[in-house]
């Protein structure tokens, strides 16, 4: 007898439909106030008003949504379930004090425009949060008002490109060239295009650090406004030249920014600004432990030199005496707003709670636990998976399907197979520059007996790869759904639900 | 093995040329799109448009790789397959046939003296898959 | 661990950093803090804060509406707030799905065909539908009004500096408040943008429709920005009037107000320009049993792929917030954004004409408004609306002055759902007696 009902998979979770599948004519989950003032005829003329009655928009009740919310979660995977080991991407644990901290009343009420004199307290956290990153970057002139990553980046070049164009007049016109190691994020050639410069790119070296010689041919040149650099890069190398590199480049004319998506190897140990770097970003989300929120609110705060700091965006939020804060428009050379009001600023609560409750010692003792993590790893995995490169990582290392490949199971099928031990995929196919890259960044937040889980099962599925290759090929196989047909999405794009 | 047909013309950016009298169609070969891995999207130019040797007409996208086509002979496209716009996986399934992409009216036609044989292409493709 | 590794002291982690580079003394920032200092801390500087306990009449591009409290309970599921962006589709059904309910409901809001899974907020959204304009019609001048919120247009002439687009500012009809007319007699030929704002930033609603006709018939895009986007529960849709991107600030769909930030871009424009959009897009897929599920899709526009030839930049959008608007549009559904919607009209329209009616106040505008209006008061808004705060504890509104200095006695005024009658007859009783 069949009963008609499907379950998808034997999974807890039924089959969840589309809020708007579930919609009922009438229903409601809501309830405000009724109207309490004189009801008039409003002056909006008819051809101003909607007229379709919102139609398609859901009617549901409160524990439809409640329902339908948390059947959906327990499709995703996250950080409080297991270890997240994707590369440059720093999942570490996002404190739930950080939380309750963005939640205080007298943060979350508080309206962007109000008058300095009345946000004295939220102006001081800014102004602590930007001291505290000035210290750990080594570089004095921040601005927190770029919203992720990418934007500060963005921001970074901007000042870059200000700053030359205030230094060589009309000469600048001729430095519009941007170098960029073949290794590095996409969004460093996207953020230079953004800011009018061309992309040259540098290539790395069988070591995988940057080729000095053809930094040097690159330079020579004359056109080059800048170097974007990640350190450590995105194979996990400390780019041990960095002082040399930055001064190819300064003796050049240009100046040096770095991406700073990888500092969680850094803090407390070593700093940019020492190392001869102009510009930085940072990503609160991920050195600074915010929430990923399954793809932000991220907060990418930008620092930079004391040569640098009047070309950062406005209002800087500057101390007036002891305890009084105030925004300072008054910056000519300033490149302007990259955003309206002051950036992510719930974002910067969390960050600031979290060095707070790290303090100095702890801060960079994360470092160290996050460093130690992934040698861990690597010293693991050494013997089933191929390495490329033969250096120490810093806080995530890079393998290879190499091996496996050889039995025809690549770098996505291992990556599949990992969710049925219980963990999150690594970044895989990046960085670009080495074939069938699997990029392991475990970050602080796990201990020896979760990395020993980890290596286990990367073992075990390097021993699948040869003995039952279909099994990994095939993989996921517990998952609420299998792998999907992502070629005939993009050919017949559905990208929002129809009645 | 990639099937190279004996009666055309290659470029090394993986483009096929057909001899058409002075007309030429232009495609991508079996291995490049057996290595771009199932096409999504084809951007061509319009009829009309003209384009020097080895300039770029257009992209072929996959789900995670977007590649540029480049027009192994100068010429002004006379037409383009407009199919591709909905059966883009043609280009999979047919490359040298209803996978074409562009026909272009030769401003140069002794051009395509300079461009691979079939057993040129072939040694060509073995020698960058090395 | 170290000793598993062959390592003896930490330090010989950071054996491939130079000597020279590394930091030989601890940072300078604080000792540890314990869960109550910090709090106690927090909670002290929160207190430096009092605007955030006023009674507000504050908009500007930041609205004070009601948060259903099951919004924040649903947001704080590790399982949604702990995961990283939906690479992996079989684990990330939640989000993925999520955002495709938030894609359907941009449109149902906008009335466009596709919209993206979110941007960093109004104003950067702002600035990117401008680039794609450009993109689109290969054009090179954006025109927009002083209607439009200042901050916005500060947002979009910086990222426009260096990507040779030239933004072009018309001035407002000072009767009516709106830029409509102004804006239709100066689109060209070269026009890839015309950009207007409504309700504009004095609250003003402006007609879409005209502007659409204005801008297609010399082959420029209309490009419509709300920062109120209750407004769409009881506003024609831009769409529906004839717009071809609109972006707007989602904030006042569940969000809190939070000093300004995060906040959440809401992005949409018409089907055929969907490989021009910036950012992420989510797609239905089917997998080999024929379940349906939901990708990341299109990701050829994206800058880990096209690098610097991407439609942008950006990476991150705003999840959370994303997640946050999607459960506050659920849960209010069709009915509920309809009756914010019309009280917050009602509610502005009572308090206009309220404070309309008090000796030395006017409206210096005639243009429609939705729940923002322009009130010209009697002295210095600045001087008057900090004696409010201070003596009264109402924040009665945003001071033109700080974007507009020849505006000295105008303030910006903004009522919702949230306002009862007594506050409204509280803030006109108090403006006649300060």
């Amino acid at each position: 007898m069949t009963t008609g009902i499907t379950k998808v998979t034997k999974h807890i979770s039924p089959n969840e439909q589309l809020i708007f599948e579930r919609s009922q004519t009438g229903r409601i989950g809501y309830r405000l106030p009724a109207l309490d003032v004189d009801e008039s005829t409003l002056d909006i003329p008819a051809e101003f008003r909607r007229d379709d009655d919102l139609e398609g928009m859901p009617e549901v009740s409160e524990v439809d949504v409640i329902r339908h919310f948390i059947r959906m979660s327990t499709w995703n995977y996250s950080i409080d379930l297991g270890m997240y080991p994707l590369g440059s991407c720093t999942m570490k644990y996002n404190s739930r004090l950080n939380e309750r901290v963005a939640r205080i009343a007298g943060f979350a009420n508080l309206h962007p425009l109000t008058g300095e004199q009345d946000a004295q307290g939220a102006l001081q956290v800014i102004y602590e949060l930007q001291q505290h990153l000035a210290e750990i970057t080594g570089l004095p002139g921040i601005s927190l008002q770029p919203a992720a990553g990418a934007h500060g980046e963005m921001t970074g070049i901007m000042i870059i490109r200000a700053f030359l164009d205030a230094r060589d007049g009309a000469a600048a016109s001729h430095r519009r060239t941007m170098l960029i190691p073949d290794s590095a994020h996409g969004t460093n050639p996207a953020s230079a295009h953004l800011s009018g410069f061309s992309v040259k790119t540098i290539k790395s070296t069988a070591e995988g650090l940057t080729d000095l010689d053809h930094l040097r041919e690159l330079c020579a040149h004359g056109e080059v406004a800048g170097l974007m650099l990640t350190n450590p890069n995105t194979l996990g190398l400390f780019e041990r030249n960095i002082k040399q590199i930055c001064e190819i480049v300064h003796e050049a004319g240009g100046l040096v920014y770095m991406d700073g998506a990888n500092m969680n190897a850094l803090v407390g140990v070593a700093r940019p600004g020492d190392m001869g770097v102009d510009v930085i970003h940072l990503n609160l989300h991920k050195t600074f432990s915010t929430p990923h929120g399954g793809g932000g609110p991220g907060s990418g705060p930008c620092c930079c030199t004391k040569e640098l700091e009047p070309f950062l965006p406005v209002p800087r939020i500057v101390k007036s005496n002891e305890s009084t804060f105030r925004l300072d428009y008054d910056q000519p050379r300033s490149i302007g707003r990259v955003k309206a009001f002051f950036g992510n600023y719930g974002m910067m609560l969390r960050a600031l709670a979290y060095t707070l409750t790290h303090g100095n010692d702890g801060l960079r003792e994360a470092t160290e636990a996050a460093v130690l993590n992934a040698r861990y790893i690597a010293a693991g995995l050494v013997d089933d998976y191929d390495k490329p490169f033969a250096g120490a990582p810093m806080h995530e290392v890079v393998f290879t399907d190499k091996r496996q490949s050889r039995k025809g199971v690549h770098t996505l099928d291992i990556a599949k197979r990992l969710i049925d031990y219980g963990f999150h995929p690594m970044t895989i196919y990046f960085p670009l520059i080495v074939q069938g890259a699997m990029l392991i960044e475990p970050t602080e937040s796990v201990g020896r007996q979760e990395l020993d889980q980890f290596i286990d099962a990367m073992k075990s599925i390097a021993s699948e790869a040869v003995e039952d290759p279909e099994l990994v090929l095939n993989a996921p196989h517990d998952t609420r759904i299998g792998r999907l047909d992502e070629a005939t999405a993009a050919r017949k794009p559905v990208l929002r639900w129809k009645p | 093995m990639a099937n190279v047909p004996e009666d055309l013309h290659y470029s090394k950016d993986h483009e096929w040329v057909r001899v058409d009298g002075d007309q030429a169609i232009i495609g991508i070969t079996d291995y490049a799109q057996d290595s771009l891995g199932d096409v999504v999207y084809v951007e061509l130019p319009k009829a009309g448009d003209e384009f020097a040797a080895n300039e770029s007409f257009g992209s072929v996208e996959s789900v995670k790789a977007v590649s540029e086509v480049f027009t192994p002979v100068a010429g002004a496209v006379v037409k383009i397959n407009e199919s591709l716009a909905d059966e883009p996986e043609t280009v999979n399934s047919d490359p040298y046939g209803d996978g074409w992409m562009i026909r272009v009216k030769m401003s140069n036609p002794g051009e395509v003296d300079s461009l691979l044989t079939a057993a040129e292409y072939e040694d060509f493709t073995k020698a960058e898959s090395e | 661990m170290l000793e598993a590794i062959g390592l003896r002291s930490p330090e010989d982690l950071f054996d491939s950093i130079p000597q020279d580079l590394r930091l030989q003394r601890p940072l300078n920032t604080p000792a540890a803090l314990s869960e109550i200092e910090l709090l106690e801390r927090f909670e002290q500087m929160a207190a430096r804060n009092p605007a955030a306990r006023r009674v507000s009449f504050m908009g500007g591009g930041a609205y004070s509406h009601y948060i259903p409290t099951i919004v924040d309970h649903l947001l704080s599921r590790s399982e949604f707030f702990t995961a990283y962006t939906p690479y992996q589709p079989e684990i990330s059904q939640g989000t993925l799905q999520t955002i495709f309910e938030f894609q359907t409901l941009v449109c149902q809001l906008t009335g466009l065909e596709v919209a993206n899974a979110s941007m960093y907020d109004g104003s950067t959204a702002l600035a990117e539908a401008v680039l794609m304009a450009e993109r689109v019609t290969k054009r090179s001048k954006a025109i927009a009004s002083t209607a439009a919120h200042p901050q916005y247009l500060e947002v979009v002439r910086t990222y426009v500096q260096h990507a040779g687009i030239h933004l072009e500012v018309v001035p407002f009809d000072e009767r009516t408040g709106q830029s409509w007319k102004l804006l239709a007699e100066a689109v060209d030929n070269e026009t890839a943008a015309l950009v207007v704002q409504s309700p504009n930033f004095f609250g003003c609603i402006e007609d879409v429709s005209a502007l659409a006709d204005a801008a297609h018939a010399k082959g420029a895009l209309l490009v419509v920005v709300i920062t109120e986007a209750m407004s769409l529960g009881l506003l024609k849709s831009p769409g529906a009037c004839g717009a071809d991107i609109v972006v707007a600030e989602g904030q006042s769909f569940g969000v809190p107000l939070s000093f300004g930030g995060p906040y959440l871009g809401l992005f949409a424009t018409r089907e055929k320009y969907a490989r021009q959009i910036p950012g992420r897009l989510v797609g239905e897929a089917y997998d080999k049993q024929g379940r349906r599920g939901f990708v990341l899709t299109l990701a050829t526009r994206e800058q880990h792929i096209r690098r610097e030839k991407a439609t942008s930049n950006i990476c991150t959008n705003e999840g959370l917030i994303a997640l946050a608007a999607t459960v506050y549009l659920e849960t209010m559904g069709r009915r509920g954004v309809q009756e914010a919607a019309y009280q917050c009209a009602q509610k502005a329209a009572y308090a206009a004409r309220a404070i309309a009616k008090v000796k030395g106040y006017s409206l210096p505008f005639s243009g429609p408004c939705f729940n923002e209006f322009v009130v010209r008061g009697p002295t210095k808004a600045v001087e008057l609306l900090a004696r409010l705060g201070k003596e009264k504890e109402i924040d009665g509104g945003i001071a033109l002055s700080q974007f507009m200095p020849d505006r000295p006695n105008d303030f910006l005024v903004c009522v919702t759902e949230t306002n009862s009658r007594a506050q409204i007859d509280s803030l006109v009783e108090d403006l006649s007696t300060i």
